[in-house]
């Protein structure tokens, strides 16, 4: 069994409203290090057999991340 | 003139945009996302609503469904596609119609009667306005921004793809105030605010989103 962790962030000349609003409530908090959030999604694939990278590749930019919004990040674990 | 509504499971207008396309004359058919039958129809409405509940992305998984893959080749064949709110996000999420939309800039859900400017009045959804004409339809959504890169909107602009533009507010940040998008051979448009809501004075702020489904029968006709 393989374990694989696809990130996906929005790019970074897309403007993130809800990281900005996470930002604001540590401002609020008093968090006044905190420079920026970006918010994203983090998934966690687990795959029988040995994972075919091109194959989990094209899972992650095809259906996990919009390419037209999104950057993907794929991370492969074998247990 | 038949004209397919693509119902999936959480869509909400699709009874309006049905109620829409009698209204304006057509004769409305009911689609159902997971069978493969297009059931011989000449256009097709994607609805707005919450397909899927908006997992993923909005329009993400939806965009994926059996009968989105027909709706894909036919529309690059010429059937007159036009997708409202989620449907525009699902459009957009097929790959047939260019950008994104993303969450609200001031992330609140936006529910009003909005202005809009009619851009391209010779697509086959808009040829019954006049180009610069302003109408009044609802606009309801939480995901409506119309993003893509910069040199990607100068391409759109270059190329008068943008359909319809907010005037008098824009109620989402998008991005040049872009309300609505076509394809390259203006048979599919991709629209944020609902003109199947503006199509009776008793329920609607105007009639004015009438001419988007009397166009089409005016389009596939022609």
């Amino acid at each position: 069994m393989a374990r694989v962790v696809v990130d996906v962030v929005l790019k970074p000349e897309i403007s993130d409203p809800q990281g900005q609003a996470v930002l604001g409530a540590l401002g609020r908090l008093g968090h006044d290090s905190i420079t920026s959030v970006r918010q994203g999604k983090h998934f966690v694939l687990e795959v029988d057999g040995d994972p075919d990278e091109a194959e989990l590749k094209q899972i992650a930019e095809t259906l996990l991340a919009n390419p037209v919004i999104e950057d993907v990040e794929l991370h492969l674990t074998a247990d | 003139m038949r004209i397919g509504v693509l119902t999936f499971p959480g869509s909400l207008d699709d009874v309006d945009a049905v109620r829409a396309l009698r209204l304006a004359g057509a004769e409305p058919v009911a689609l159902w996302h997971a069978d493969h039958d297009l059931k011989d129809v000449d256009a097709v409405v994607l609805p707005g609503g919450f397909s899927y509940g908006d997992y993923l992305r909005a329009g993400a998984i939806a965009a994926r469904a059996p009968l989105m893959q027909d709706v894909v080749a036919k529309a690059g064949g010429g059937m007159p596609v036009l997708g409202i709110c989620n449907g525009f996000q699902v459009l957009c999420e097929a790959g047939l119609l260019p950008g994104a939309l993303t969450r609200n800039g001031h992330l609140h859900f936006r529910n009003r009667d909005q202005a809009l400017r009619i851009e391209r009045a010779d697509t086959a959804w808009t040829s019954d306005y006049e180009t610069g004409q302003r109408i009044v339809v609802p606009v309801k959504n939480g995901e409506g921004r119309y993003v893509a890169a910069d040199t990607d909107l100068d391409r759109l602009e270059g190329e008068g793809r943008v359909v319809a533009r907010y005037v008098e507010g824009n109620p989402n940040g998008s991005s040049r105030d872009i309300a609505g998008v076509t394809s390259a051979d203006g048979r599919v448009v991709g629209l944020m605010p609902h003109p199947e809501h503006a199509v009776e004075d008793l329920t609607g702020p105007s009639t004015d989103g009438l001419g988007f489904f009397t166009s089409v029968l005016q389009g596939v006709l022609a």
